[in-house]
């Protein structure tokens, strides 16, 4: 298909390294105890996870998921980081309560991602058949004006009623001049 | 023939449940309200990666996952903007973010 020889090897690397990337930045985000490590391993996760959206075939959303979670949700999240505390707190726990807590987690969680893993290996998904578009830019903005016109109004009042209030929650409490 | 390793539904899969996995550990283990929201986000991203996967293999309009993901990370915006508001209020009520702390409503 392909006249480029290695070009496989190069699509299965940049795709092994963006999955690694994802996981080592989840993992990173949640195992740290410095709150603005965790922010950096979060803004990791999602590069790697726009990487996954190209190769899903849609570099529309690797393209959004870049601006809007390590564009706009890490820079607040950091903008909150300064305003409140940077750092974890102390352990206020025992040593033998940190074990039995920590433990219970990392069951609770294993549990879920094997059940999930087992589920997702082990049944027959169907495959696509008849597809009556291509996925294209082209056709997102045409089912966006179509289709979806409603939700896509009702999402920007949404944005905006949040907006109005982030405002009026974080004014309260100020002293007025 | 083999598929290649990006053209297997199940590796998304497993990618997204262990996405999810890691952010209820999160949920979990961390003693602050920011440390929980960025596991929240991580927990959203499990679901735009699972949604995008079935989106890209099973899926006849291939517009719908995508529109899906993108209103999603649009409410994650929105639901960021409004806990951080709440957080930094918080902040300025009781000079802590830690969960334990917060327990006026206690009954």
């Amino acid at each position: 298909m392909s006249t480029f020889p290695a070009a496989k090897l190069i699509y299965a690397a940049i795709f092994l390294f963006s999955l690694a990337t994802t996981v080592g930045g989840a993992l990173f985000a949640v195992l740290t105890t410095r709150l603005i490590r965790s922010v950096c391993g979060l803004a990791m996760a999602c590069i790697g996870l726009a990487g996954l959206y190209y190769f899903l075939h849609s570099p529309f959303l690797a393209l959004m998921e870049i601006l809007i979670y390590v564009g706009a949700v890490c820079v607040t999240i950091v903008f909150a980081v300064m305003l409140a505390e940077p750092d974890e707190p102390k352990d206020e726990e025992t040593a033998g309560e940190a074990l039995l807590w920590g433990g219970l987690a990392v069951v609770v969680a294993g549990a879920i991602f094997w059940g999930l893993w087992r589920l997702g290996a082990s049944a027959a998904w169907p495959a696509t058949q008849g597809a009556v578009n291509d996925g294209s830019i082209k056709a997102i903005g045409v089912s966006l004006l179509t289709t979806y016109s409603l939700a896509f109004e009702l999402i920007s009042l949404a944005l905006l009623v949040a907006i109005l209030g982030a405002l009026a929650i974080a004014r309260t409490g100020r002293t007025k001049p | 023939m083999n598929t290649p390793l990006y053209d297997r539904l199940d590796i998304y899969l497993g990618v997204a449940a262990f996405l999810l996995a890691v952010g209820i550990y999160g949920l979990i283990r961390r003693r602050t309200l920011i440390g929980m929201l960025i596991s929240g986000e991580i927990i959203f991203s499990a679901a735009s990666l699972n949604l995008m996967a079935f989106n890209r293999f099973t899926a006849h309009d291939q517009t719908v996952g995508q529109i899906f993901v993108l209103f999603i990370m649009g409410l994650a915006a929105a639901e960021i903007a409004i806990a951080l508001s709440i957080i930094i209020a918080v902040y300025r009520n009781y000079r802590s973010v830690k969960t334990r702390g917060l327990s006026e409503l206690n009954g």
